[in-house]
């Protein structure tokens, strides 16, 4: 299908760019990657009036280290995030999570923005962003504020982003190496999206033990969520097979997940406890 | 040209890289939608978002005042035109078929209302704003209970779902149920599937008013038949309508009916005087394309407790879908001719009844109810080894037709030309390690896994369905043009019919231009589908070749002052034998027959054109085996091994063969593991996008082993049989009898395809709390 006819802006400059969003307001959405918007367009779910497309903006795309965090800007791709050495050191949960999204020519044009922006419940940077503490810049003519992820991600296809406003950067704290990241994915046979999947976050102590612990469902709510039973289980634990095997059999209490063509809740609730275990398992054995 | 073997001696058995594919690699096809004509116009249709329902208001008002809009029409502004339908069968309940809707629709996706407009995109903007308001009727999507009493109507202007049925019986059933010591029963459903071509369907119309004349760009299968179709539609003279089928972009048996769309194109290209072009989008294709599979079973197979089967009884109940196009009824039938599979039973009774259902229609889909007639007696065979707890090889054996009967009548009244059902079973299991494989799975079993090993063995018939055409031109300078009516969409005709031409002839084959797919340039033809090309377009073609080398023998003869009992065929032309410097070459041979170089009595020209009907299907066949194993704690399905080797005559060309038996089972596995396009209790589709619907990808493709044996067709010139849909028909069954088998520790006697992981996952689960 061809979208229904729209306006088109790509502005130099974050100024100019806030300026287009005030002036149209709700009609106008930004651009990124274009791989959540256009398609959505096509199937005419969503006709905005007016594009903002941020490809010529400078400064909104890279991954620095400041200090002990990590900066991304939105524009920065899946493939550039999920090939960038700092990446693979420090966070190669999140590595691992840029590398199963979507096809090649899907990573080489989406952006880590445009995917948290989105929000899609079935999408899978959130789910990892959300298990490595991750915050959001978001950016307007007023200034910036900084949302964490906890917060930042409200409903499906919802966040805490004013129309006004443009994420400009994702700050995610470096853990202390090693770093034990992971991200384990089951994916959907036919769009490739999320079925269930989970990340996990652990900092293991020198003598072994669990110092904290963050587990984050993916494709079970409208937003990612978080397994703090198991994250409790974890916490001050020694990472034995049992012990992880027990967190994540408590990964699936509290949720209630949708039912859909492919899977029912039933499945979606089990998967919940195998891709938790599968996550912390790989987590945990990264050294 | 690249050849293994350049010999133009052996053309024929070598495998010829295809020289359709530059073009197509590079960009430079030709589909429909690359077909640009000046004023053109673009249609969009408004489409029913109800699966039943009576239609009380379409506004078109604002669609019709928006810019760049030519016309808006409905289905009362057209009148008239209809689909029309072959009745199969006595008293064949046969629903309206308007081009667009009037009164009601039956499935989501019926078309409504259709935008004229100078670009697609205003044509889409407006066929959006149109409104319709709706009564909503009960629906029904399922065909068994379609049937049941009490059922809502899919067409309220119909007092029944009940379409049509037919019957086969050959024996004496009832006293070989009365005398059996055991009856197997099985009741199964094949998953309704998608034939999702790469391009999309489209027709482009452009209208020649001074000659009254019309030229349709159409992404057909068959171009001949669509065109009388459209004559038919039309009310326009078939002699005054040309068809092209341009590059198609796949088919798969749904391009070969016309579709209500065509027609609305070419009634808009008349009426309007102007080029009138209509492409599918995804989410069309989805709607309105036909579908295949669908089909319910209901079997016994009754058997000697030493395994012995004596008598079947098949009962098939097959969604329609709600509207008929000109082959939906076709693909039950199959059933009629197949159910005995390759073992011999005389006892047989079958009976299809087609159903009608709020759903998209259905029709043939690569195998076309081969795969649904393979499955059934492969899943019974394999049951009932289990229920007589006999190993599934022997009871296969025991009941194998063997060499020495072919040609062998069945009970169903079929006659299978040639057949060696042992010979490529004993060629699958030596390829697939077979006894190190059962022990492997005794073991892996003891460890508690779900492991386990399925075959099938199955026959398919290819080459069916009328007659093909085929012509060979010797033009003025000695080259060579092949006309034929089997028109390619992707098969590889041009190499392959080039490959035979020149071996016949023996000229090189870059001499050879295959030319199809153009009504105006080929005589009358029935187009590709149901792996019947190679066997009748290519019968056709040898014999066309034939008679065009008796003519230029005589022709020779005539040139050399020789007999043409004494011409003999060299490299590139004719001598007198024992004599090789006496000769001639086709360029010689044409130029005389061209220029009043024929013998006496002898018309000029040097152009033969065959049609060719051998009235009866060749039957090729194949074993495939299967180790699969399943992961208890999500239900996916790994499948570790394949093996597929098919039985198909004379191989023209073994690298097309084996890209046939792949893609053959890219889609049979696409129906085995992830394809299923389901309707909600309401008639919604639930996977009309490829969000949605999981098409087999290249990473769906396990290991495969290829193998063949080759027992030549006693009835086709070339030695034939079809083999474009041996991997779709042969490699499902293997698949559903290894995951059964993986699944028989725990007592699961029998589930449905696809084998997507929830539902795997489920049956185990189930069985755990049984
Ligand atoms: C075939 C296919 C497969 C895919 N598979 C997956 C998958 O497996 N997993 C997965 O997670 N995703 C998948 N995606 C989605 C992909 O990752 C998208 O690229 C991503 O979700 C959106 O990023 P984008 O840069 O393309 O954003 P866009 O499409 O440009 O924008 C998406 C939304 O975010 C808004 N937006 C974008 N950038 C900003 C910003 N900086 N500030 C404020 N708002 C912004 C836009 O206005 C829009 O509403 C797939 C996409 C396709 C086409």
């Amino acid at each position: 299908m061809h979208p229904a006819s729209f306006g088109y802006h790509a502005p130099r400059s974050l100024v100019e760019a806030f300026g287009l969003l005030r002036e149209h307001g709700e009609d106008a959405k930004v651009l990124a990657g274009g791989h959540s918007l256009l398609p959505a367009m096509k199937l005419r779910l969503t006709q905005p009036e007016v594009l903002v497309d941020l490809r010529h903006v400078s400064g909104l795309s890279g991954i620095r280290v400041d200090g002990d965090t990590l900066v991304i800007g939105a524009l920065t791709t899946h493939t550039e995030v999920s090939t960038a050495e700092a990446v693979r050191r420090s966070l190669p949960g999140l590595a691992d999570t840029a590398s199963v999204i979507g096809d090649l020519q899907v990573r080489n044009r989406g952006t880590m923005g445009g995917s948290v922006a989105h929000a899609d419940p079935a999408a899978d940077l959130p789910v990892t962003l959300t298990a490595l503490d991750a915050s959001f810049v978001l950016t307007s003519s007023e200034g910036e504020r900084t949302v964490a992820a906890d917060e930042f991600f409200v409903d499906f296809f919802t966040t805490a982003l004013e129309p006004h406003e443009i994420l400009t950067a994702i700050r995610i704290p470096l853990p202390p190496s090693p770093a034990r990241t992971s991200y384990a994915k089951l994916p959907h046979p036919a769009s490739g999206y999320v079925v269930v999947s989970a990340a996990a976050a652990l900092s293991v102590d020198d003598a072994g033990a669990c110092t904290a612990a963050r587990v984050v469902l993916g494709g079970v709510a409208g937003t990612p969520h978080r397994a703090t039973a198991a994250e409790a289980a974890l916490t001050g634990q020694e990472l034995t097979p049992e012990v992880m095997t027990a967190a994540a059999a408590q990964a699936a209490d509290g949720i209630d997940p949708h039912a859909d063509s492919y899977a029912d809740e039933d499945y979606k609730r089990h998967m919940a406890v195998v891709y938790a275990r599968r996550a912390i398992e790989a987590a945990a054995a990264r050294a | 040209m690249s050849t293994e073997q350049s010999n133009p001696d052996s053309l024929i058995g070598a495998s010829v890289r295809r020289v359709e594919d530059p073009p197509l690699l590079t960009g430079k096809g030709c589909y429909v939608d690359d077909v640009k004509l000046p004023g053109i116009l673009h249609v969009a249709i408004h489409r029913s978002t109800h699966p039943h329902a009576r239609i009380l208001s379409v506004d078109t008002a604002e669609a019709a005042a928006m810019p760049g809009v030519e016309c808006v029409l409905t289905g009362d502004d057209i009148g008239d035109l209809v689909l029309r339908t072959p009745m199969v069968a006595p008293g064949m309940n046969m629903p309206d078929h308007p081009i667009l809707a009037r009164g009601a629709v039956h499935a989501v996706g019926a078309p409504i209302a259709a935008v004229v407009a100078e670009s697609a995109a205003a044509a889409q903007d407006a066929a959006a704003s149109i409104q319709v308001t709706y009564d909503s009727l009960p629906v029904v999507t399922d065909a068994e209970a379609a049937l049941e009493d009490g059922s809502p109507l899919a067409h309220e202007e119909l007092d029944t779902n009940f379409c049509y049925s037919m019957k086969r019986e050959g024996g004496d059933v009832d006293k070989a149920f009365a005398e059996a010591d055991h009856i197997c029963r099985l009741h199964m459903k094949s998953p309704r599937v998608v034939a999702m071509s790469m391009e999309a369907r489209g027709v482009l119309a452009q209208p020649d008013p001074a000659r009254n004349e019309l030229t349709v760009w159409l992404s057909t299968q068959g171009p001949h038949r669509a065109r009388a179709d459209l004559a038919n539609s039309l009310g326009f003279p078939e002699n005054r309508i040309r068809v092209i089928a341009p590059d198609v972009g796949g088919g798969f048996g749904s391009k070969g009916c016309v579709y209500r769309e065509d027609v609305l194109v070419c009634h808009l290209a008349q009426k309007l005087g102007r080029p009138v072009k209509w492409m599918a989008t995804r989410n069309e294709d989805f709607l309105t394309t036909c579908q295949g599979r669908d089909q319910a079973m209901t079997s016994e197979l009754a058997l000697s407790k030493d395994g012995k089967m004596l008598g079947l009884k098949v009962r098939v109940v097959a969604n329609l879908g709600a509207y008929l196009h000109s082959a939906t009824a076709g693909p039950p039938q199959r059933m009629l001719v197949m159910a005995p599979g390759c073992y011999q039973l005389q006892d047989v009774r079958v009976e299809i009844v087609g159903a009608f259902t709020n759903t998209v229609p259905t029709g043939p889909y690569r195998g076309a109810g081969r795969p649904e007639s393979v499955l059934n007696i492969e899943r019974l065979a394999d049951k009932a080894a289990r229920d007589l707890g006999m190993d599934p090889l022997e009871l296969r054996r025991k009941n194998y037709i063997q060499p020495d009967q072919f040609p062998y009548r069945t009970g169903v009244g079929v006659e299978y030309d040639s057949g060696d059902y042992e010979k490529s079973l004993s060629e699958a299991l030596r390829l697939s390690d077979y006894d190190q494989m059962i022990r492997d799975r005794d073991e892996a079993r003891q460890r508690g896994e779900l492991v386990g090993v399925g075959i099938s063995t199955f026959t398919e018939p290819s080459g069916g369905a009328g007659f093909e055409s085929g012509a060979v031109r010797v033009e003025r300078t000695g080259q060579i043009t092949v006309l034929t009516g089997s028109s390619s969409h992707g098969q590889g005709h041009e190499t392959v019919w080039a490959q035979v031409a020149a071996d016949k002839l023996k000229v090189p084959m870059e001499n050879v231009v295959v030319r199809h797919g153009d009504t105006t340039a080929v005589q009358q033809g029935t187009g590709t589908f149901g792996s019947r090309s190679a066997v009748m377009g290519g019968g056709a073609l040898a014999t066309a070749a034939d008679r065009v080398i008796a003519k230029a023998k005589a022709i020779a003869g005539n040139l050399m002052e020789a007999s043409p009992d004494d011409v003999v065929q060299t490299e590139g032309g004719f001598a007198v034998a024992g004599v090789p410097e006496r000769n001639v070459n086709w360029r010689q041979v044409a130029g005389a027959a061209y220029a009043k170089g024929t013998p006496a009595g002898m018309d000029p020209g040097l152009n033969e054109t065959a049609f060719f009907d051998p009235n009866r299907e060749a039957w090729g066949f194949g074993a495939h085996v299967a180790l699969v194993r399943i992961d208890p704690d999500t239900g996916e399905l790994t499948i570790e091994k394949l093996v597929l080797v098919d039985d198909i005559g004379v191989v023209l060309n073994p690298m097309i063969v084996e890209a046939q038996v792949h893609g053959g089972l890219a889609q049979g596995l696409g129906e085995a593991l992830c394809e299923h396009m389901v309707f909600d209790e309401n008639g919604q589709p639930r996977t009309g996008t490829l969000m949605d619907y999981a098409v087999p990808r290249a990473s769906t493709m396990p290991p495969v082993v290829v193998g063949e044996t080759e027992t030549p067709n006693p009835f086709n010139p070339l030695g034939v049989k079809g083999v474009g849909e041996a991997g779709t028909n042969g490699a499902p069954p293997a698949v559903a009898n290894a995951v059964m088998d993986a699944l028989s520790p725990l007592g699961i006697d029998h589930v449905d395809m696809p084998y997507t992981a929830p539902k795997l996952w489920r049956a185990i689960r189930e069985a755990g709390k049984g």
